[in-house]
């Protein structure tokens, strides 16, 4: 049972800045957070291979195919620092993928849209990227020490995700008519999925408070979409692109930019499962996990087997 | 649970050296089959960019570490030894601002 002299131990290390390590005296509900946060991260680090995945063999050029490939396998090895991160509270692996591909727990949303042109892995460089970085660079001093060193590793490796989509979007935005259209095609489609990227607005976000007060997350989700927007407004203008907000306007006095309604009921039917790819994206990964199988077994097979040769010959 | 045991390969901890002359540091874990299987995995998950030139993968189970309950009365052999440190002595004036 949990004391309130331990709870508030605990808050004062936190409020301190300390960092809490896997063997530290934590609250249950601060590890259960944790897991649920952290393992949502992983997911989406890992379903987020399929929607640019899908464009690897369409690459437009041998540069931009090595870029890509390269981009996708960070994305895999993000998903396996969080997923290893996470373990150290006692939760297996296994577990954390079955609650993924057969039970009910969330990946971000924005992974369940189609990437129907080139032009739309440029975007999602550009701005799901760059949305990422401006969370994970916060989530670098998050509370729980495991975490906090997984996003900083993250965070290394994040920037030129970002850098190689804004570099083939400014490209195409001063290219042909018809590559400035299908970017300014992707740009629409992608601008109000990637704020919805941030979570709920502050006044409706449940684990918000709990959150914040632990330092598991140190922002709020409304303080990074402006942090967010303010940044992409300056960029967007840079190579001449369109935001699809009419609602987008300075305001001097706060010196940040206002943006319109986010679309939020298309934010949790898609949290619900009635996106576009949501089916597709949950089948694929089933499928390359089960069609991975006998690649598992035959491993732990081989090294029984070595085990077994080396105890008979010693 | 046994049967997730079973479908997990076992956990490994891996530490690389950054440079030449540097200590190994923790990088994080993995999942392996073997010590070999490891060794890969961990130059494809923490070393895709020249992070390290060696590589140390240890089965997780292997480590003996302290705890945190024990952390006071652990390390207090070291806090009453003042006597360690340079700063407990001191020195001729003359010498002191030369240094």
């Amino acid at each position: 049972m949990e004391t309130q002299q331990q709870l508030d131990d605990f808050q004062a290390r936190i409020d301190a800045g300390e960092k809490i390590e896997p063997k530290d005296w934590m609250p249950e509900r601060y590890r259960e957070q944790i897991i649920r946060m952290g393992s949502q991260h992983a997911h989406s680090e890992i379903v987020g291979m399929l929607p640019e995945g899908n464009w690897i063999s369409r690459a437009p050029s041998l540069k931009r195919k090595l870029v890509l490939l390269a981009k996708v396998q960070d994305e895999a090895g993000h998903g396996l620092y969080l997923y290893s991160a996470i373990e150290t509270l006692g939760v297996r692996r296994s577990e954390l993928i079955d609650q993924y591909l057969y039970g009910n727990a969330k990946y971000s949303s924005i992974f369940n849209y189609p990437t129907l042109s080139y032009a739309d892995v440029c975007v999602i460089g550009w701005l799901v990227d760059g949305a990422a970085i401006v969370n994970q660079t916060k989530l670098a001093h998050s509370s729980y020490g495991p975490y906090a060193r997984a996003n900083l590793r993250i965070c290394k490796e994040e920037s030129f995700h970002k850098k190689q989509g804004y570099e083939m979007v400014a490209k195409l935005a001063e290219g042909t008519p018809a590559q400035r259209k299908m970017v300014q095609s992707a740009v629409d489609r992608f601008w109000w999925p990637t704020l919805m990227m941030f979570g709920p607005n502050d006044s409706n976000s449940p684990n918000s408070a709990e959150l914040l007060k632990w330092q598991v997350k140190l922002n709020t989700n409304d303080e990074l979409r402006q942090h967010f927007v303010d940044r992409v407004v300056m960029e967007a203008e840079a190579v001449g692109l369109t935001l699809p907000d009419p609602d987008l306007k300075f305001n001097e006095e706060t010196g940040h930019w206002e943006f319109g309604e986010i679309p939020w009921d298309e934010f949790w039917d898609v949290v619900k499962g009635n996106g576009v790819m949501n089916r597709e994206r949950i089948k694929s990964r089933r499928k390359a996990h089960e069609d991975g199988a006998w690649v598992r077994e035959a491993a732990q097979a081989y090294a029984r087997k070595k085990n077994l040769s080396r105890e008979k010959a010693s | 649970m046994s049967e997730n045991n079973e479908k997990d390969w076992p956990l490994w901890e891996v530490f690389y050296q950054p440079k030449n002359g540097k200590p190994y540091e923790h990088a994080g874990s993995l999942h392996a089959s073997d010590a070999e299987n490891a060794l890969q995995n961990a130059r494809d998950v923490y070393a895709r960019r020249n992070e390290g030139i060696g590589i140390w993968v240890v089965p997780s189970d292997q480590i003996t570490a302290s705890t945190p309950e024990d952390m006071g009365s652990f390390f207090d052999p070291a806090s009453d030894k003042p006597y360690r440190h340079p700063q407990f002595y001191s020195v001729p004036r003359a010498v002191k601002k030369r240094s």
